[in-house]
C-alpha cells in the first residue's frame, strides 16, 4: 500500500506539468492584448506597455515564456498579476473562502444525499422513494447556474432567511451557495444511494444475516448499509476535488470572493500566471483526493488490493 | 462404529423421541407482475433427532422457498404464506412474534446456503462472521466471540484457524468457505440445520468432505438435519429419509433405501432412470419429458399429469382417480411409505 500510494503521488508530477502547460498554452492562445487592455478607456502609453510586456516575458515565445514561469516556480516564485500582485497572495487570501463552501456543499450532500437515499432504498416504490426520484430528477435537470439565481431570489431576496452575496456572516454565509453548489452532486448521491442499498437488500449475505438470528437493526446497519456505502464515499471523496474547482458559477452569482471567482476573474484579464497558478493547484486537490478515494476504497473493502 | 452404518443408517429407526420441527399444510406463494406464483403448495413433514432428511426435487420444486419459510427469511412481500404450521418446540413459529423468531434463528434452527461466496458479507473477516452469532445471542464481548470462532473453525476442520480467523471470505477456497457456513450454523449447537445444497457450488472430491463432515457433526450433536437438494448421489450417501417434491407439493415420502429401489410415484422413477448408470456405458441417458410446470399455472388434477407416462385420463381413468382432474392426496401406500398418485400401487407393482 505505501508503494501504491508513493507511485501514485510520483505520477502527479507528470500530470501537473502536462496540465500548467496546457493551461499556459491556453492563456497564450486568447484573442487580444492584456496589456492594452489594462488601461481601460485611456490608452497607456507605448514606453509603458513595452515595459510591462517586457517585464512579463509576454513578448517570448510560449516554450520560452513557459521555462521562465518553470524557473521562477523552482524557487518558490508564482510569480504576480500585471498589477504586481503575487499569485500566492490571490491564493491564500481566496482558499479559504472556497474551502469553507466546499466544506458545507459537502456536508450538505454527504449527510442529506445518504440519508435520503438510505431510506428511498429500504422502502422501495414508497411515497418517501417516489419523493426522492422526483425531486433529485428535477434538480439533476435545471442547470446550476439557474438554480443558483432561484434560490439567490427565493431564499434570499423574497423570504430573506439568507444573504444573498458575499461572506459577511460567517459560516452562515456559505449554507444557501453550499446548497447551490451540492445540489447536483447531492442528487446523485441520493440516486447512488438509494440503488446500492435497494441492492444490497436482496445480497445473498443480507439473507445469511437474517439466517442467524441477528437483530433487524444489526442487518440493515452493519451488513447492508457498510457495503452499500462504500461506492457512495468512494464518489463524495472524489467530489471534494471537482467542488473545489467547480465554484466558479456558484461564487459568481453569490459574489463570494474564491478561487472560483479569482480564476473567471484573471482568465478575462489574460493574467497567465494567476490562471496557471490556481488551475494547477485545482489539478492537485482533484488528483489528490481522487488518491485518497482509492486508498480509502481499499480499506473500506478488503477484496480491492494495490500491490 | 463402522463405515457401513453411518453413510446408510436404517431410516426411522433412528428418529428419536418424536419431531423436533414439524411442517404442516405449508403454502407459500408470490405475487409478482405477471399474477400469483404458487411455489410451496401444502408441504408437511417432520424432522428428528439425529434424523437426515433429503428434500429432493428441481428447481422451482419449492423445496428452497419452504425452507427459507421456515426459517423466517422470506421477503414478505412479494411472498406470503397462506396456511400451515411450523411446529418447533412446541411453538407454532409462524404465529410467534417476530423477535421470537428470530431468537430461535441460530441456537434452534439454523441454515447453510448453497453459494458460500455470496452468502458471506465480503466486508467482514469470517472470525467476525462467525462471532457474531455469540455476540447476537449470548451477549458476548467481541474478543470472546473471535476466540470462540477459533474453536468453530478448528470444529469444522479448517487448517490453522488461528492464523486464518482474521482473513476475508475472498482469501478462502470454495471448500474452506463453506466450512465457515457450516461453523457459524451451527455455532450454538442448533436443533436442526437446514442445508440448502451445501454442496452443489462445490467440486466433486471438496462435496464428498462436506458431507461428511456434516455427517460427523451430526453424529456428535444429534442436531435433525433437513438437506435440500437435487443431487440423487447425494441423498442416497448421507439422508436416512427422502421427500420428493414437485410442483410445491410433496410426491412422495419415505426410506431412501426403498423410495430409491423401489418408486410408489412416476416422477420419481422418472428421476431414478435419469442417473447416469455406469453399466450403460455409451447408452442414452433418460429424460423425463416434457417441462418442468409453471408455477404461475400449474396444470389441474395431478400437476406431473401432462409428463406421466403413466396417465389415465378419459375412459382409461378409475371414478374419482382421473389424473388431469382430481389431485392426487399424499397417502400411506403401503407402510412407511406414502405417495401422490392416483395409482401407485401399479407404479410400485404391488
Amino acid at each position: 500500500m505505501g508503494r501504491y500510494v508513493a507511485r501514485r503521488l510520483l505520477l502527479t508530477i507528470p500530470v501537473l506539468f502536462g496540465a500548467s502547460f496546457l493551461i499556459f498554452a491556453m492563456v497564450y492562445a486568447l484573442p487580444g492584448d492584456p496589456i492594452r487592455a489594462l488601461g481601460g478607456d485611456r490608452p497607456l502609453a507605448p514606453a509603458v506597455v513595452a515595459q510591462l510586456r517586457q517585464e512579463f516575458n509576454l513578448n517570448d515565445p510560449l516554450g520560452i515564456q513557459y521555462l521562465k514561469y518553470l524557473g521562477d516556480l523552482a524557487q518558490g516564485d508564482l510569480g504576480t498579476d500585471f498589477r504586481g500582485r503575487p499569485v500566492l497572495d490571490t491564493i491564500s487570501q481566496r482558499l479559504p473562502v472556497t474551502i469553507k463552501l466546499t466544506v458545507v456543499a459537502i456536508l450538505i450532500e454527504a449527510v442529506i444525499g445518504i440519508i435520503a437515499g438510505v431510506l428511498a432504498g429500504i422502502r422501495r416504490n414508497s411515497f418517501f422513494d417516489n419523493v426522492v426520484l422526483v425531486s433529485t430528477t428535477l434538480v439533476v435537470s435545471i442547470p446550476i447556474l439557474v438554480l443558483a439565481f432561484i434560490a439567490q431570489f427565493t431564499f434570499g431576496l423574497k423570504l430573506g432567511l439568507f444573504p444573498i452575496s458575499g461572506v459577511q456572516e460567517g459560516w452562515y454565509s456559505f449554507l444557501l451557495p453550499g446548497f447551490v453548489l451540492a445540489s447536483g452532486s447531492l442528487a446523485y448521491v441520493a440516486r447512488l444511494t438509494r440503488t446500492s442499498v435497494a441492492e444490497n437488500m436482496r445480497a445473498d449475505y443480507v439473507r445469511t444475516a437474517r439466517a442467524k438470528g441477528l437483530p433487524n437493526r444489526t442487518v440493515v446497519v452493519r451488513h447492508t448499509l457498510r457495503n452499500s456505502l462504500i461506492p457512495v464515499v468512494t464518489f463524495v471523496g472524489a467530489d471534494i476535488g471537482t467542488l473545489l474547482g467547480g465554484a466558479i458559477v456558484t461564487e459568481s452569482v453569490f459574489n463570494l470572493p474564491g478561487i472560483g471567482r479569482a480564476i473567471f476573474d484573471a482568465v478575462r484579464a489574460q493574467e497567465g500566471a494567476v490562471v496557471v497558478g490556481i488551475v494547477t493547484l485545482m489539478v492537485f486537490f482533484f488528483i489528490f483526493f481522487n488518491l485518497v478515494v482509492d486508498v480509502l476504497y481499499a480499506v473500506l473493502d478488503p477484496r480491492i488490493r494495490y500491490e | 462404529m463402522s463405515t457401513a452404518s453411518t453413510s446408510l443408517p436404517s431410516g426411522p429407526a433412528r428418529a428419536g423421541t418424536g419431531p423436533l420441527l414439524e411442517v404442516q399444510d405449508l403454502r407459500v406463494r408470490f405475487r409478482t407482475g405477471s399474477g400469483l406464483v404458487n411455489a410451496v403448495n401444502g408441504v408437511s413433514y417432520t424432522v428428528s433427532e439425529g434424523e437426515t432428511l433429503a428434500i429432493l426435487g428441481e428447481s422451482g420444486s419449492g423445496k428452497s422457498v419452504s425452507a427459507q419459510a421456515i426459517m423466517g427469511i422470506l421477503d414478505m412481500p412479494p411472498a406470503e404464506i397462506t396456511s400451515g404450521r411450523i411446529v418447533f418446540e412446541g411453538r407454532d413459529l409462524l404465529t410467534v412474534p417476530a423477535e421470537e423468531q428470530r431468537k430461535v434463528r441460530g441456537p434452534g434452527i439454523s441454515m447453510i446456503f448453497q453459494d458460500a461466496l455470496s452468502s458471506l458479507n465480503p466486508v467482514y473477516s469470517v472470525g467476525f462472521q462467525i462471532g457474531e452469532m455469540f455476540r447476537a445471542h449470548r451477549g458476548m464481548s467481541r474478543k470472546d466471540a473471535k476466540k470462540r470462532a477459533v474453536e468453530l473453525m478448528d470444529r469444522v476442520r479448517i487448517p490453522a484457524a488461528a492464523q486464518r480467523v482474521n482473513d476475508y471470505p475472498h482469501q478462502f477456497s470454495g471448500g474452506m468457505r463453506q466450512r465457515v457456513m457450516i461453523a457459524m450454523a451451527i455455532a450454538l449447537d442448533p436443533r436442526v440445520l437446514i442445508a440448502d445444497e451445501p454442496t452443489t457450488a462445490l467440486d466433486v472430491t471438496v462435496q464428498a468432505q462436506v458431507m461428511d463432515l456434516l455427517k460427523d457433526l451430526q453424529r456428535d450433536t444429534g442436531m435433525g438435519l433437513v438437506l435440500i437438494t437435487h443431487d440423487l448421489g447425494v441423498v442416497n450417501e448421507v439422508a436416512d429419509n427422502v421427500a420428493v417434491m414437485y410442483a410445491g407439493r410433496i410426491v412422495e415420502r419415505g426410506t431412501v433405501d426403498d423410495v430409491f429401489s423401489n418408486p410408489a410415484h412416476p416422477y420419481t422413477e422418472g428421476l431414478m432412470s435419469s442417473i447416469p448408470q455406469v453399466e450403460a456405458k455409451g447408452g442414452r441417458l433418460l429424460p423425463i419429458g416434457g417441462q418442468p410446470p409453471n408455477l404461475a399455472h400449474i396444470p389441474s388434477g395431478c400437476p406431473f399429469h401432462p409428463r406421466c407416462p403413466k396417465r389415465r385420463i378419459g375412459a382409461d381413468a378409475l371414478p374419482g382417480r382421473h389424473c388431469a382432474e382430481d389431485v392426487p392426496p399424499l397417502r400411506l401406500v403401503v407402510p412407511g411409505r406414502e405417495a401422490a398418485c392416483h395409482y401407485s400401487e401399479e407404479v410400485l407393482g404391488v
